[in-house]
């Protein structure tokens, strides 16, 4: 085909970054991933985890934790999703998780949004007392003893059981199971009004 | 609804349905196709089953015409091709398991491109389902990342509803395909509930006008620039926005560029026109969406066949992005002016808002250039075989506007769009997102039902045709006045292409010398079957074909050596487009 080459060719300044953003050469805008806590009312029907959950995934939406759960609404379910993206991705998993036809709402939360996860931890039952003093440390509580293990509840915000599950660590864990988190706005905001 | 169809259609349906009296249904079947009944559906595409007889007996006394197709896949690209043509969703039916894992791939068509379809599968009685029953797939959980939403119809008094949520979803906002589920017992189970009108779920909204202040920003921006440019995208066609964008960018004069799904929406033949950009797409489109300060794109989701690396995508543009979907909105390129609203309403506010015409003489000079400097223009000499692009330069050129161009995936496609002067929407059919091959044999069908009284042509490939031959047999019953016309180069010449091009050479299962002879194979389907070889009867045969009442096939041997430029290659740089083979080697 006719035409110059393409090194003939006139030639715009500009670049763009890998996320389509125009890369202004005086600040170099780079975007960081940052935790986005999503909290989302969806329809409590069946199918709906396995929907947002395959959006998530398909995207590759970079989840922590997913938990889903009842609320004062028999019909409708709140799911918490934690998620780790740059801002770009945040917004997007926002909107997508916004055209799922069960999702009836969907909000990022505040930084400073009440978040809680729980945390069970099992233990060897050699030392009773050591575990107690431990548990007690970190608001926790046994939940179960025999004579061959503890299990100890705690619960909080997810550096309180980080720091937690690693300070049972002196002892012989058996076992441990943590929910993800579950969070709410500070204040008098909800979602059912925000929407 | 379509632009050219919608008043007419609607005065129709209002006719039937006050002078129809409609027995009770007494069914949940019944009110399925109640459901559709109201809906306006006026075809199905589909194949029988098991798990869907008790759906297909209540159709026995229903006006709606059944289409019956030799393959599910086929099923799903007529009512997917009949969707884009008329603007309403296209209906497909297929039994549980196999017929519904054939429907997949032309509801992943649909999604891609947002086409209106809604899909009805059978499945097994409720009490069977996850015992691995005979025919049981799990479609709902198959289908549901490839569409609006899959429903599981749960009982006999509700599915009706469903299916009328369902048909509206298809067509509501964004459009796009959705599915219902029907298990056996609830189609066979009695009730006596009628189906609500089609209304879309509660949680979904669809929005019209964008942000007036948002509007008066972008339009000021617009007027300020001084290359500006408009990127139209199927969405303009979807909304029925294409008067809507021509008044616009007549009026302020600024140059227009389409998306492949796009095409049709602006009309070729118009100055401002510089047809598509992308892959394939024209030189000048793509030096233009490459070296643009403001670009106004409606409707389009920036797909990367359109824009190649987004490094270097219209990199000194300010976006103005118009879409229905908010999640469309900075997916891939990042939006300085987002609209989320209708196409064809935004366009509308846009109109009002702009202060003046953009300053822009010199940019449209520069355009015209560009036009002149990369002309779209091909080789014929007189020792080498037929070349594509003259059968489909020739058939253009002798068909009415408002022609329907229908095509499988490969080089053919390219060359149909490229070689093709496309001026009305809703005239080019094709598979872009998915690049489904053997989408164009049955997509010719729902197109020629869609629109009886156009003509449909079908530019396919000898390796696409094959894929979905059989719907052949659905032509001929139906005696649909289709031309089939085969870009016969004996192999899957795309993949060919980027062997020469990008694997040394190394023409792995590429080449297909063992294909049969299509004209005799057509003739055995009973249709009218055609053998082209040379430039001089190229005329002539395609006159032959239209003459002939039927659908007909030709089987143009072309040159096998063709191959589509220009071309950015995958990733690339869009103002870097390849002109000729020696040109990749310099990117
Ligand atoms: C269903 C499917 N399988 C494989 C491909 C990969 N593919 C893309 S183009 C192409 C070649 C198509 O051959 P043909 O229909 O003869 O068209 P041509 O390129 O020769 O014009 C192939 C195999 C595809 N797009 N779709
Ligand atoms: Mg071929």
């Amino acid at each position: 085909m006719p035409g110059p080459a393409p090194d003939e060719r006139m030639r715009p300044e500009g670049r763009r970054n890998s996320q389509g953003i125009r890369v202004d050469p005086e600040a170099e805008v780079t975007h960081e991933p940052r935790q986005a806590v999503l909290s989302a009312l969806v329809k409590h029907r069946p199918g709906v985890l396995s929907e947002v959950s395959g959006l998530f995934s398909r995207r590759q939406f970079n989840i922590e934790s997913l938990t889903v759960g009842p609320t004062s609404d028999e019909n409708i379910a709140r799911m918490t999703i934690l998620i780790e993206e740059p801002e770009p991705g945040i917004e997007q998993a926002k909107k997508q998780l916004q055209k799922l036809v069960p999702v009836i709402s969907v909000m990022e939360l505040e930084p400073e949004a009440v978040r809680r996860e729980l945390a069970l931890i099992k233990v060897g039952g050699e030392k009773p007392d050591d575990v107690n003093a431990v548990a007690e440390m970190y608001d926790g509580q046994a939940v179960d003893a025999s004579t061959d293990s503890v299990t100890v509840e705690v619960t909080g915000s997810k550096q309180k059981i980080d720091a937690a599950v690693e300070a049972f660590r002196q002892f012989d864990v058996q076992e441990i199971v943590r929910t993800g988190a579950a969070a709410l706005e500070r204040g008098p905001t909800t979602l059912d009004k925000d929407d | 609804m379509s632009e050219r169809a919608s008043v007419p259609a609607e005065d129709e349906q209002a006719d039937d349905e006050s002078t129809e009296e409609q027995a009770p249904v007494t069914t949940g079947a019944q009110s399925v196709v109640r459901a559709l009944e109201n809906a306006g559906a006026e075809y199905i595409f589909g194949v029988q089953g098991g798990a869907i007889m008790p759906v297909y007996d209540a159709l026995y006394d229903s006006d709606i015409t059944h289409v019956t197709m030799a393959h599910e896949q086929g099923a799903s690209h007529a009512a997917d091709a009949y969707g884009i043509v008329t603007g309403d969703p296209g209906v497909c039916f297929a039994t549980s398991g196999p017929g519904a894992t054939n429907l997949v791939t032309g509801i992943a068509d649909a999604s891609m491109d947002s086409d209106p379809m809604i899909a009805l599968t059978g499945q097994v009685p409720t009490d069977f389902v996850g015992n691995d029953a005979f025919q049981e797939t799990d479609t709902v959980g198959i289908t549901q990342p490839i569409t609006k939403e899959s429903y599981f119809a749960n009982h006999s008094d509700t599915v009706g509803n469903d299916v009328s949520e369902a048909f509206a979803l298809a067509d509501a906002g964004r459009q796009g395909p959705t599915l219902v589920d029907l298990p056996k017992d609830v189609t066979q189970g009695e009730t006596d509930v009628e189906p609500m009108a089609p209304s879309t779920p509660d949680t979904y909204d669809v929005p019209e006008e964008a942000d007036d202040e948002a509007v008066q920003e972008a339009a000021d921006v617009l007027a300020d620039a001084d290359r500006p440019v408009i990127l139209a995208g199927g969405g303009v066609i979807k909304a029925d926005a294409s008067n809507a964008l021509r008044e616009f960018a007549m009026e302020y004069e600024i140059p227009v560029i389409t998306t492949m799904p796009g095409i049709g929406s602006f009309p070729e033949d118009h100055e401002l026109s510089l047809e598509w950009a992308g892959m394939h797409g024209t030189g000048y489109a793509n030096m233009a969406i490459t070296n643009t300060d403001c670009m106004l794109a409606i409707g389009t989701r920036f797909d990367d066949r359109l824009t190649g690396g987004v490094d270097s995508f219209a990199p000194d543009a300010d976006l103005v992005h118009v879409d229905i979907d908010p999640a469309e909105i900075s997916k891939n390129v990042y939006a300085d002016y987002p609209l989320v609203g209708d196409a064809r309403a935004v366009l509308r506010q846009l109109f009002d808002a702009m202060p003046r015409a953009p300053d822009a003489d010199e940019w449209r000079e520069q355009c015209q250039d560009w036009k002149v400097e990369f002309p779209m223009t091909y080789e014929m000499p007189d020792d080498e075989p037929l070349k594509p692009q003259y059968v489909v330069e020739t058939f253009s050129d002798v068909t009415p506007d408002d022609t329907i161009v229908c095509t499988g995936v490969g080089q053919h496609q390219m060359w149909a769009s490229q070689f093709w002067e496309y001026t009305e929407p809703r005239t080019w059919v094709s598979s872009h997102g998915l690049g489904t091959m053997g989408y164009g044999v049955p997509a010719a069908i729902g197109a020629k039902l869609a629109a009886p009284d156009q003509e449909v042509v079908c530019f396919d490939g000898d390796g696409s045709f094959l894929m979905t031959v059989q719907g052949l047999s659905v032509a001929v019953r139906e005696n649909l006045d289709i031309t089939y016309v085969i870009l016969n180069n004996e192999a899957v010449g795309m993949v060919r292409q980027w062997q020469d091009g990008f694997y040394e050479g190394r023409r792995m299962a590429s080449e297909y010398p063992w294909i049969p002879q299509f004209d005799k194979l057509a003739e055995a389907f009973g249709a009218r079957g055609f053998r082209l070889e040379e430039a001089e009867d190229v005329e002539d045969t395609i006159q032959a074909a239209r003459d002939y009442d039927g659908p007909s096939v030709i089987d143009a041997h072309i040159d096998p050596g063709e191959n589509v430029f220009p071309m950015v290659p995958s990733g690339g740089d869009n103002g870097l487009f390849a002109l000729e083979e020696d040109h990749l080697e310099m990117l």
